[in-house]
């Protein structure tokens, strides 16, 4: 694949190294000549000096032919304006934005920014993994379509402690894919796979759903029917 | 957004026209080019945190006017004060004149003053030099 990451700072550097661990053709794209010398010399010739936002410089890095577009500076608006004209005006396939106000990930989805990385995301996750009073975690958004895989804690007093998994009554297109008993053992669940307390259940849902998931599969007895 | 020159100007003729107007800046030294007179509300914040475009009450604008001195910034406000807010008139300062044909095509209306000083610049080069008169 042909990858173009904007941005050259720490987060775009490793980016690109792995990626060219992983056989893959890359170029940073960063606007400090200073930066640029520094890659090169690590890395080879792989960094392009310019402004990854510019049509010019897209052009010259052979955007039209990118299966990938990464954008990782340090800055929503310059990550937001480089998808754009890469999506826009190369037609790139696939362009990922890195975010950091974790707030901006609608407004990305809404312009065509097909995957948004959020790192204040990631770690609020791992801390909220931490708090029993979050009892709905999201993972991951997958491309289009509003869809995320969540990661749900059956608690102790749940409804659904007991159960089998036809015997839920999950929201429309949500789906459970995996769960991890309180041993750590993973399991592919089946339709007849029971529901036990302290699992932890990976499930794939429309993000719309996810508070009705959540009472589906945290709600005590007497809410049992809700958000079904 | 944006209490630069064109900001404060286009501020201040606004508020002089009796418009309610409210004027954004990450800089607060920036509110000192507004006119001690100055009516409208000078706010203190990032225009392109969804949070602030709240607090300063970007849903109920009848317009939203980006003009900080980034491009990428008015460009991403703008959006999200047309996209995200629903603001009915969003007008975005694009200097670069391949990104401003850009979020025009896009449905954005954009003024590059790059592209419209050029313009002017040029139709005043093929005028025939003025006559010495002041007001030519």
């Amino acid at each position: 694949m042909y990858i173009i990451i904007v941005g050259g700072g720490k987060v775009g550097y490793y980016l690109a190294k792995q990626l060219v661990e992983d056989g893959h053709e890359v170029l940073i794209i960063e606007k400090e000549a200073a930066r640029c010398e520094q890659i090169s010399a690590e890395l080879g010739d792989i960094a392009l000096r310019g402004d990854g936002c510019e049509g010019a410089t897209l052009d010259s890095a052979g955007t039209g032919r990118a299966d990938l577009f990464i954008a990782v500076t340090g800055d929503d608006e310059d990550n937001l304006v480089a998808c754009q004209v890469a999506k826009t005006k190369f037609s790139v396939p696939r362009a990922v934005s890195r975010i950091n106000n974790p707030k901006n990930e609608a407004i990305f989805k809404k312009l065509g920014i097909d995957t948004t990385v959020s790192s204040t995301a990631v770690i609020m996750a791992h801390i909220e993994q931490e708090l029993p009073s979050h009892p709905l975690i999201s993972l991951m958004t997958l491309r289009g379509g509003g869809l995320e895989i969540v990661e749900v804690k059956i608690p102790r007093q749940a409804a659904v402690v007991g159960k089998r998994i036809k015997e839920l009554l999950l929201p429309q297109q949500s789906l459970i894919i995996l769960t991890i008993d309180e041993e750590g053992t993973p399991r592919i669940p089946t339709d007849d796979t029971v529901v036990r307390a302290g699992d932890e259940v990976m499930a794939v849902t429309r993000r719309e759903s996810q508070d009705a998931l959540r009472a589906v599969l945290t709600g005590k007895p007497t809410t049992t029917q809700e958000g079904a | 957004m944006g209490c630069g020159r064109v900001g404060a100007e286009l501020a201040t003729v606004l508020d002089r026209e009796g418009h309610q107007v409210t004027v954004l800046d990450i800089d607060p030294d920036s509110f000192a080019q507004l006119p001690p007179d100055f009516g409208g509300r000078v706010i203190v914040g990032n225009g392109i945190d969804q949070d602030v475009l709240q607090r300063v009450g970007v849903g109920e604008a009848d317009a939203f006017v980006a003009v900080t001195p980034g491009d990428n910034r008015n460009a991403m406000a703008s959006q999200m004060a047309k996209h995200l807010f629903g603001v009915r008139k969003v007008l975005c300062r694009i200097f670069d004149p391949i990104r401003e044909e850009m979020y025009h095509n896009l449905g954005m209306e954009t003024i590059s003053p790059t592209r419209v000083m050029a313009g002017l610049l040029k139709e005043a080069l093929e005028r025939e030099p003025a006559e010495t008169s002041p007001d030519g």
